[in-house]
């Protein structure tokens, strides 16, 4: 009773719960359904302020964990291993929080199979969380690639016009990357005796060449996630077909699926690979900022604009972990929960203008401030947070990003040049230039088009999805100091650490 | 011998002997069933299936009988009960499938006692001829069956095509035997061991050839690239319930048979048969991946799937020379076996579910709309396509993980590397299924089969239950020893 009580298994496990309560419920019990899964995530989500509040931010281990042997025969050292750190404990906020709001954000939206989409959304939760609070690279894994079918269903069922292409493609990209890391997790459980993160860091001992294929191997799952330039192009599909839901899920959450492997298997597990690699990582980055920039200023469907716009967000967010510094990490973690707000906030709004007019093209917007003055108060706040202003979000993140990799320039720091600073700075003002943009043909100037004369403004459940994200844009933005002190200690204990044993190996 | 030694040796073999006696007894008793009773032969069959089973869940090994030609270990057990539940499978799916498409006839479940009573007596030879005798047990009636469905001309061609070229691939056993036997003086595989040791080889090089001849005989089995030209057009013209019996029994068979020869016999010669299984492997997995992409016919697509899936048994092979790995090998490919075998009767049961008369319903696009019609149905198909894959939670997934390991330990990163990369192949095929069944719309045609129903649901359940629950079938699978010579 113990076990299946405690916190950590309960915020998992929870949505399962709402999963067979829906199971009993007719298909046409549409507004029951949609009303259990909200409870079941909003419940879900009370279950994480709890972990919170039991959550003790001056630690920087493992807390509240889970250790139980599961697989233990012929050689095998499995555990069901659950703990939260700094390092996590934001991203699984991030997930119970987002959830509800995704799920509220579908009432209208999803009519068709309402039953199976929401089965897929709370198990999607599951996995998740699952991914998050993993400390077992099995039981890692098997939450990884379980995240995958959910939402390929939740692409291919309730998706765009080219949805099974999205799907397929979604499916085998992720895959593809992560059967190297498959590869790479026997390796460690066969040559090091345990899949045990904790445990595994605390041997070491991966002799260098090996630590940069091993490296490589993780590093290929987490980039296509992220996903980091050159592995991107599925994100566009994915995201243009998804449903608003799954899109918020898919840039809000399972993006920083990626990050957050880089962060807590590729830095700690592989420390000298990671000091080598940086420099890499960091041109990447660059490359991913400035790329996805450049590109979202060419579209012309608003969520194809947001879509690209998360790999340049992203690249912010891999340039801060690799500048391998205590802001940078910081930084990087903070952006991680901004990019989640605003870029979940933003493809809710693209979402609430397509289910009234069914199109996306900005060609056939203008004006629409006129017709629809809350709406077009919301994006703005929430286009300025993505462009990072200060006194908002995004700019909190960016900054501390830039000072960490400005500081990693310095001769002799993990990047050695302050170029990579320079020109991610260069993408702040890109991305002001096509969020602006992007902003004024929808907003701006006469309205030029007869349809978009009657739109109605948003109602009180639209404006209930989008209020919570604003309260957290301008919380971060004006006194980020609670979100900064979580993962502190967490961060710095990482930093000493991937800098001791990159050191300790310097002949 | 004397008759106490005769005793004791049956007592050894009895799940056998009393299957094999009860499946005689039932050819008789065929006379004087009624035709109008279809199911009193099913349910006999079962009977004598389920007290098999029973014997065979309270045998106690290891010994040896009938003169060091049949042995009762971990092994055979772990074997016996794999046959003989396989077996019980395939009655309850044939009696529905049968039915379905009007082919009742009693012989169908005798010919199916033979064939598990063949299987059994593979995984237990110790000796070449003994090898070869359950081989051909194992195979005639497979071959009856799969020209069960006369006059179905597809039906009547694969029998033939599968007898033809099974007769040939019998033939390069008994040619390989015949080698050994001149290399070293006997059939008995504790005999080759000794004059293995010993140095006492009339020849050794009879011994490689004879060892390369037998893998090919059991290659054709197990339908391993390149002796796999049958199997697509056996398992889309046999009828689906023999399909599916033979895609798990024939293939366990035939590991069953490698493993023994090659674990206890033949790791002196790793050094010339690694390499060799090494690109039997290699081919096997990326052929049968890759062709079953152009399949549009789901029996076909799962014919090369099944042809795959003996190149990821054929990969943990690969390492069989390496002291210290024999346990490993054997328990992950045991363990394979079952995950495969469930995902294998869970798959086919819900082909059969959807055939109609004369070879239709078995378009890959007569699944369009499954999702929507029959979401439970459409729902087990989705967990067999992603077991298949070895996507998580699925003990697909487990199954291969432990392969993987496997090969990994044995120092064979780019075989594993291939492995991995046909799987990622293989997942394009199997999420077609899943795609055509969930985002086409149709009206697909599902028949009112119960136990056919029934064996997809509770596959379905145990392939993700058995996944967080594994720890009971590793340990068995890990115990599941051979007998050392």
């Amino acid at each position: 009773m113990d076990f299946l009580m405690h916190p950590l298994n309960l915020v998992t496990f929870f949505p399962v719960l709402g999963v067979l309560v829906i199971l009993f419920l007719k298909q046409e019990q549409k507004n029951a359904i949609r009303w259990v899964a909200l409870v079941t995530s909003l419940i879900t989500f009370g279950i994480s302020l709890a972990v919170l509040a039991q959550f003790n931010a001056s630690n920087p281990d493992l807390q509240l964990t889970i250790n139980e042997p599961w697989i233990q025969v012929a050689g095998w050292n499995i555990h069901y291993y659950l703990g939260v750190d700094g390092l996590s404990i934001l991203l699984v906020l991030l997930t119970t929080f987002l959830t509800p709001i995704s799920i509220l954000s579908t009432w209208t939206a999803i009519d068709e199979r309402v039953k199976d989409f929401m089965i897929f959304f709370l198990l999607l939760e599951v996995g998740m969380m699952g991914v998050f609070l993993a400390q077992d690279l099995f039981l890692f894994y098997v939450f990884w690639e379980f995240t995958l079918v959910p939402m390929y269903f939740l692409i291919g069922i309730w998706g765009g016009p080219n949805r099974m292409y999205a799907a397929i493609k979604f499916f085998l990209y992720t895959m593809a990357g992560s059967i190297l890391m498959l590869l790479a997790i026997l390796w460690l459980g066969i040559h090091q005796g345990t899949f045990s993160v904790p445990e595994l860091i605390a041997k070491g001992g991966i002799p260098a060449d090996v630590q940069l294929w091993l490296f490589i191997a993780f590093a290929m799952a987490f980039a296509i996630k992220v996903p980091m330039w050159p592995l991107h192009s599925w994100l566009p599909d994915a995201h243009v077909q998804a449903p608003t839901a799954g899109s918020v899920i898919l840039a809000g959450v399972l993006l920083k699926m990626g990050t957050y492997g880089f962060l807590r298997f590729n830095l700690p597990l592989f420390p000298q690979a990671a000091v080598k690699a940086a420099p890499t990582m960091a041109l990447l980055a660059v490359i991913g900022i400035l790329y996805g920039a450049a590109v979202s200023y060419a579209q012309t469907d608003v969520k194809k604009l947001v879509a690209y716009s998360s790999i340049s967000h992203l690249g912010f967010v891999m340039l801060g972990l690799f500048a391998l510094n205590p802001q940078g990490i910081q930084g990087a973690i903070l952006q991680m929960v901004n990019h989640g707000l605003s870029t979940g906030a933003l493809f809710l709004l693209v979402g609430m203008v397509y289910e009234r007019r069914h199109t996306r093209d900005m060609d056939k917007f203008g004006g629409l401030w006129k017709v629809t003055p809350i709406y077009g108060a919301l994006t703005l706040i929430v286009t300025l947070s993505s462009m990072g202003l200060p006194g908002l979000n995004g700019f909190v993140g960016e900054f501390t990003i830039l000072l960490g990799a400005w500081g990693a320039g310095d001769a002799g720091g993990p990047l050695g040049s302050h170029y990579y600073a320079g020109f991610a700075a260069l993408g702040v003002i890109l991305a002001a230039v096509y969020m602006l943009f992007m902003f004024q043909k929808l907003f701006l100037g006469p309205v030029t088009h007869e349809e978009n004369k009657k739109l109605s403004d948003l109602n009180w459940r639209e404006i209930a999805t989008i209020v919570p994200l604003l309260l957290f844009i301008f919380w971060i933005g004006l006194y980020p100091k609670p979100f900064f002190g979580l993962m502190a200690p967490a961060v710095e204990k990482m930093v000493t650490l991937v800098h001791g044993a990159a050191l300790a190996a310097l002949p | 011998m004397t008759l106490n030694q005769f005793g004791t040796d049956l007592l050894v073999l009895l799940p056998l002997t009393f299957l094999l006696g009860w499946a005689s007894l039932l050819l008789l008793a065929d006379l004087f069933i009624p035709a109008k009773n279809k199911g009193a032969m099913a349910l006999l069959s079962a009977l004598g299936l389920a007290v098999s089973l029973a014997m065979a869940l309270v045998q106690k090994g290891p010994a040896l009988a009938f003169g060091g030609t049949v042995a009762l270990d971990g092994f055979s057990t772990f074997l016996n009960v794999l046959f003989l539940a396989s077996g019980l499978v395939a009655v309850a799916l044939a009696y529905d499938y049968l039915k379905h498409m009007r082919l009742e006839r009693n012989t169908y479940y005798i010919l199916l006692l033979f064939s598990v009573g063949g299987m059994m007596l593979m995984g237990m030879s110790t000796d070449l001829m003994m090898v070869f005798l359950s081989l051909e047990l194992l195979s005639i009636p497979l071959y009856v069956l799969s020209g069960f469905a006369r006059p179905a001309e597809k039906s009547e061609e694969a029998a033939i095509k599968y007898f033809l070229l099974g007769a040939f691939a019998s033939g390069f056993v008994v040619y390989g035997i015949a080698l050994v036997f001149g290399a070293t003086g006997t059939t008995s595989l504790a005999g080759i061991v000794q004059a293995v040791k010993s140095g006492a080889l009339l020849n050794p090089n009879l011994l490689t050839i004879g060892g390369a001849l037998l893998l090919i005989g059991l290659g054709f089995k197990v339908a391993a690239v390149p002796f796999h030209m049958w199997t697509p057009d056996v398992y889309h013209g046999a009828p689906t319930s023999v399909t599916a019996f033979m895609a798990l029994g024939a293939k366990a068979a035939g590991f069953a048979a490698l493993l023994r020869i090659f674990l206890t016999v033949f790791p002196s010669l790793a050094a010339d048969f690694t390499p060799v299984l090494w690109v039997l492997a290699a081919l096997t997995m990326f052929l049968g991946n890759v062709v079953a992409i152009a399949q549009r016919n789901i029996k076909r697509m799962l014919a090369y799937s099944s042809i795959a899936h003996a190149g990821y048994l054929l990969m943990a092979l690969v390492p069989y020379g390496q002291r210290g790995l024999t346990g490993d090998v054997s328990a992950s490919l045991l363990f394979y076996l079952v995950a495969y075998g469930l995902t294998n009767f869970g798959v086919w049961s819900v082909v059969m579910l959807l055939e109609r008369a004369e070879g239709k319903g078995l378009a890959l696009d007569d699944y369009a709309g499954l999702g929507r019609k029959y979401p439970a149905l459409a729902a087990s198909m989705t967990v067999f396509m992603l077991s298949f894959a070895g996507v998580p939670p699925t003990l697909g997934f487990v199954g291969k993980f432990y392969l993987f390991r496997t090969v990994l330990e044995g120092g064979y990163i780019w075989l594993a590397l291939i492995g991995v990369l046909t799987s990622l192949v293989s997942a394009y095929y199997y999420l077609r299924v899943v795609v055509i069944m969930y985002m086409r719309d149709g009206e697909p045609e599902v028949a009112s089969a119960p136990w056919l129903k029934a064996a997809a649901w509770v596959t379905a359940a145990g392939l993700v239950i058995f996944t967080f629950a594994s720890g009971a079938l590793f340990t068995w699978a890990s115990q599941a020893l051979l007998t050392a010579f």
